[in-house]
């Protein structure tokens, strides 16, 4: 089976000191590094398991300037026989619809039985470009998958829906599974593993590639501004013994309706 | 009397046949030693004949424990004394009085046997009833005490039965003699026999010991027993590179990406001397006995990899018979040696500075963590850890540009200079990950720095330019990320200029002395310290501390780079210092749970190595662990607080301790929490 991943190149920030850009509009990378998206990890190891459960071929895209590549690379090196990027002037500005248009031009010229991306970015958190995608094929699409298992033209999917269940679907190939962390261990990507891959040939696909036009893209969301939360009032440590930090904590959660009187 | 032996055709063929099958097998196990890897061991002969002198012929390894030790020594060292009387035996069947060599070496070879039978009687009381826990690894699946029975049956065989030979004659003529206490034992034994019954002893006695020699020789490969034959040529051709120092991948290709397989994953991977130290394992348990893994319950058990792998080897390239396609074998990494043993080696080293004959088990153990992490198989905890060394250079994932944070500014300056690119100092401190990110150990780097302020030494710090020193990124086998790391720091280093190079971490010592072609020295902190003491560059005063201080030997700094003396110099120059040393210190010294990148992993365990040891300093009476190692400050800190011990213990750097010689008084320092 030939199974697709979109993969997104996105900045760490964990234990970082988020700054806004100038702009207003993103924030300042530079002091930043930067990684696959943790749940597009968890997509290319299903992916790369499918494949070699099943044998058939992965092929990893991402929608990226030149520093994307990595983020291919990683997927190269963890298994995926090939890479594609999508870049252009014109897909720059693209919202998640944009992004999911961008990919859906590319999809439709290639063969594929499954299409598996991370179930949100890091970055934007958005949730939508899976949706969005499969939407746009006319597809099934089931999100936050948390298990995965394929049968003939078939896939079984066990993932988490509202209100904390759980819920096993299965769905006609192809189709499109967002993929939540945790379900499976990406496989470690050492730096030999990806130096093995950096003389690999990534084509490069741009808007005239895939067909696609400014009107067809047509950006709808349209970022304002962005800015760090104001630190808000009320927090209080409790300081103590743990009995008393207890004690303390049951009072407070009382007086203000926490728990049943 | 005639009590000639001779019969040369019998002998002859007994001797055609039992060499024919012993040169057979020994054919075969070379064979194996030829399918592994390549291993470059014949460089240094003047050193290799010391250690064959030494550890070989003199045994020094074994008297650590102290009973089986002596009793070894006195078989082993009979057994050569005996040697000569075996080969003029073997003659005896050929020309008779071959073995009349001197009544001389006839009185040394019959009070060495004498010894022998006892030191024999000895272990197998030990075998059989005392059954030290050693003997009897958690892990076995089946007991080798049977064969050790066997082997101390025939050497007994062998001893007694030249005794009758001796003693027939012996009593034939009616003699006793003081200097041949064993013959003349035996002959006792045969009083007022005929002479031809005598004969008949001594004749029947001489093809026993023959024919049991034979078969000892042809047994001997065949299981444990090998080192009998393998242990001298294992001492000789011993690993002579510094104890910290790791193997490179392959000895044959030192280009990381044009390797094809890397690591050890099948047996064939593992070089051709890891292969003679499985076969020349005497599994006397030493080394489990002395790992802190074993003794905290982790699935690691080092002599049950020599053990599995041996019988391996004996399985995949049997006696008879073609070798065992790779296809028919179990996997040697992930089924007969499960993933989690492989991690739970902290590389202590302290397997291999127990083993007798000088086994290596770090070399295989990264070895084999090469090929897993080759193979994507890393734990979720290390992969995190190695994620932040690539993309930040530490693996705390803090950002790059804090590194020199510690150095601190204004009133908390602790006159260390970052040294920008093209700028130098007479000393480089390279704090290494933890010492400028980790909360408490950055208390150790402003301790030692202000102690080296007061010295008057010029001190200066990469910053930013400082990534970790990747030493234990290569000890877990991503070997190209430590490539990496290495090249960044050294192209920082290039850059500054510095006549020495100083670390307050054992682990950073080592990575820099072993694995960086580094021109200038590079010292560990307690050494600089023992410099300055030495040199009267310090004032120190009596802290009024009246607790007893026992030092523990962090791995990297004594094992593997053989420093005892500088840290405990400096505790004999703190005026009115009590200390105590722990009966596991220096070359025992018991693992604190491992450095850096150990503790991002959370392998299965019964206890931890810290509470071990923090138990260890208790029961030696002390109250102040002092250690010259950021993780083992760190570890055996967090030992104190889950034990609830914070009133009773406390545990300190060497540098803190001296720094608070130097402000003349006790202040016991509070300690804030690392942040996790």
């Amino acid at each position: 089976m030939d199974v697709l991943v979109c993969v997104k190149r996105v900045p760490d920030v964990a234990e970082a000191e988020i700054e806004i850009a100038r702009d207003g509009k993103a924030i300042d990378e530079s002091d930043l590094s930067h990684g696959t998206n943790e749940w597009d990890d968890y997509a290319v190891e299903a992916a790369v398991s499918l494949k070699e459960q099943h044998g058939g071929s992965v092929t990893a895209l991402t929608v990226g300037d030149e520093d994307a590549e990595e983020v291919l690379r990683r997927a190269l090196a963890m298994g995926a026989d090939e890479g594609v990027r999508l870049d252009d002037p014109l897909f720059a500005a693209a919202d998640a619809q944009g992004v999911a248009t961008i990919l859906r031009h590319a999809i439709a010229q290639r063969p594929y039985d499954l299409i598996l991306t991370g179930a949100v970015s890091s970055d934007a958190g958005g949730g939508l470009v899976g949706a969005s995608l499969a939407a746009g094929l006319g597809i099934p699409h089931v999100s936050l998958a948390t298990s995965l298992e394929v049968e003939g033209t078939s896939a079984t999917v066990r993932h988490e829906a509202e209100g904390g269940l759980e819920r096993i679907v299965t769905l006609d190939l192809p189709a499109v599974v967002t993929v939540q962390t945790g379900i499976n261990e990406p496989r470690y990507v050492s730096i030999r593993g990806i130096r093995k891959v950096a003389g690999k040939e990534i084509p490069l696909l741009g808007a005239p590639e895939v067909g696609l036009d400014a009107a067809a893209l047509g950006t709808r969301v349209v970022l304002g501004e962005l800015f760090l939360p104001e630190q808000g009032e009320g927090a209080e440590i409790l300081e103590g013994g743990d009995d008393e930090v207890a004690e303390a904590l049951v009072q407070r959660l009382h007086e203000r309706g926490g728990l049943p009187a | 009397m005639h009590l000639g032996v001779p019969a040369p055709i019998l002998h002859l063929l007994l001797l055609v046949v039992s060499l024919g099958v012993f040169g057979f097998i020994l054919g075969r196990r070379i064979a194996l030693l030829r399918a592994g890897a390549p291993d470059p061991r014949t460089d240094r002969a003047g050193e290799r004949l010391k250690s064959l002198l030494v550890m070989g012929f003199g045994q020094s390894r074994q008297p650590r424990y102290l009973l089986a030790g002596v009793a070894h020594i006195v078989v082993f060292a009979g057994f050569l004394i005996l040697t000569v009387r075996s080969a003029t035996l073997l003659g005896e069947g050929f020309v008779a009085g071959v073995s009349h060599v001197g009544f001389a070496y006839a009185s040394l070879k019959d009070f060495a046997a004498l010894a022998v039978l006892i030191a024999c009687a000895v272990l197998a009381v030990r075998r059989i009833f005392v059954r030290p826990e050693r003997y009897h690894d958690r892990y076995a699946t089946a007991s080798h005490a049977g064969e050790a029975l066997v082997i101390l049956a025939l050497i007994v065989l062998l001893l007694v039965a030249d005794a009758f030979h001796e003693g027939a004659l012996l009593a034939n003529e009616g003699e006793r003699h003081a200097a041949l206490p064993l013959a003349t034992l035996a002959a006792a034994t045969l009083d007022g026999l005929s002479e031809t019954t005598l004969g008949g002893v001594h004749l029947a006695s001489f093809w026993l010991h023959n024919v049991a020699l034979l078969f000892f020789l042809c047994f001997l490969p065949l299981a444990k027993h090998f080192h009998v034959l393998s242990a001298l040529p294992n001492v000789f051709l011993r690993n002579l590179t510094p104890g910290g120092q790791v193997k490179p991948p392959r000895f044959d290709q030192p280009d990381l990406d044009e390797i094809e397989k890397l690591g050890v994953g099948s047996l064939e991977d593992f070089t051709w001397k890891h292969l003679l130290d499985f076969l020349t394992c005497t599994d006397c348990g030493r080394c489990s006995d002395h790992c802190p893994a074993y003794a905290t319950g982790t699935p690691l058990s080092p002599r049950m990899i020599s053990i599995k792998c041996r019988d391996e080897a004996y399985a995949s390239y049997p006696v008879l018979g073609q070798p065992k396609p790779a296809e028919e074998r179990k996997a040697l990494v992930g089924e007969l040696i499960a993933d989690e043993e492989i991690w739970a080696c902290t590389t202590c080293g302290a397997c291999e500075e127990s083993c007798p004959v000088l086994n290596e088990y770090v070399d295989k153990m990264v070895d084999m963590r090469r090929f897993l992490v080759d193979d994507g198989r890393v734990p979720a905890g290390l992969q995190g850890a190695l994620a932040d060394l690539e993309k930040r250079g530490n693996p705390y994932g803090k950002m790059p540009r804090k590194r020199a944070d510690w150095v601190g500014k204004g009133e908390d300056a602790t006159g260390v200079t970052v040294l920008g690119k093209g700028k130098g100092a007479e000393l480089l401190f390279f704090t290494d990950s933890c010492a400028a990110y980790d909360p408490r150990v950055q208390d150790t780097a402003r301790a030692f720095a202000k102690v080296l302020n007061a010295a008057g030494c010029e001190v200066g710090t990469l910053g930013k330019d400082e990534v970790d020193s990747g030493g234990e990124a290569r000890r877990l086998g991503e070997e190209g990320l430590f490539e990496t790391l290495r090249d960044r720091n050294l192209e920082a280093l290039e850059e500054r200029q510095f006549e020495r190079v100083v670390t307050t971490d054992p682990h950073a010592l080592n990575s820099l002395s072993h694995d960086y072609p580094l021109e200038q020295p590079v010292l560990h902190h307690s050494q600089l310290l023992a410099e300055l003491v030495a040199a009267g560059e310090l004032e120190l005063a009596p802290s009024g501390d009246e607790r007893v201080h026992t030092f523990h030997d962090p791995c990297y700094l004594g094992r593997h780079n053989d420093e005892y003396d500088a840290p405990r110099r400096v505790l004999e120059s703190l005026p009115g210092l009590r200390t105590v040393e722990m009966e596991r210190s220096k070359s025992r010294s018991f693992c604190c749970g491992g450095g850096s990148l150990y503790s991002f992993y959370e392998g299965e365990c019964e206890t931890r190595m810290g509470a071990e040891r923090l138990a260890m300093a208790e029961r030696a009476g002390a109250q102040v662990v002092v250690t010259a190692c950021p993780f083992c400050l760190l570890n055996l800190e967090d030992a104190v607080k889950t034990s609830g011990k914070e009133e009773s213990m406390e545990v300190v750097d060497l540098a803190e301790l001296v720094e608070r010689s130097m402000n003349g008084g006790p202040t016991p320092r509070e300690s804030e929490s690392p942040e996790k």
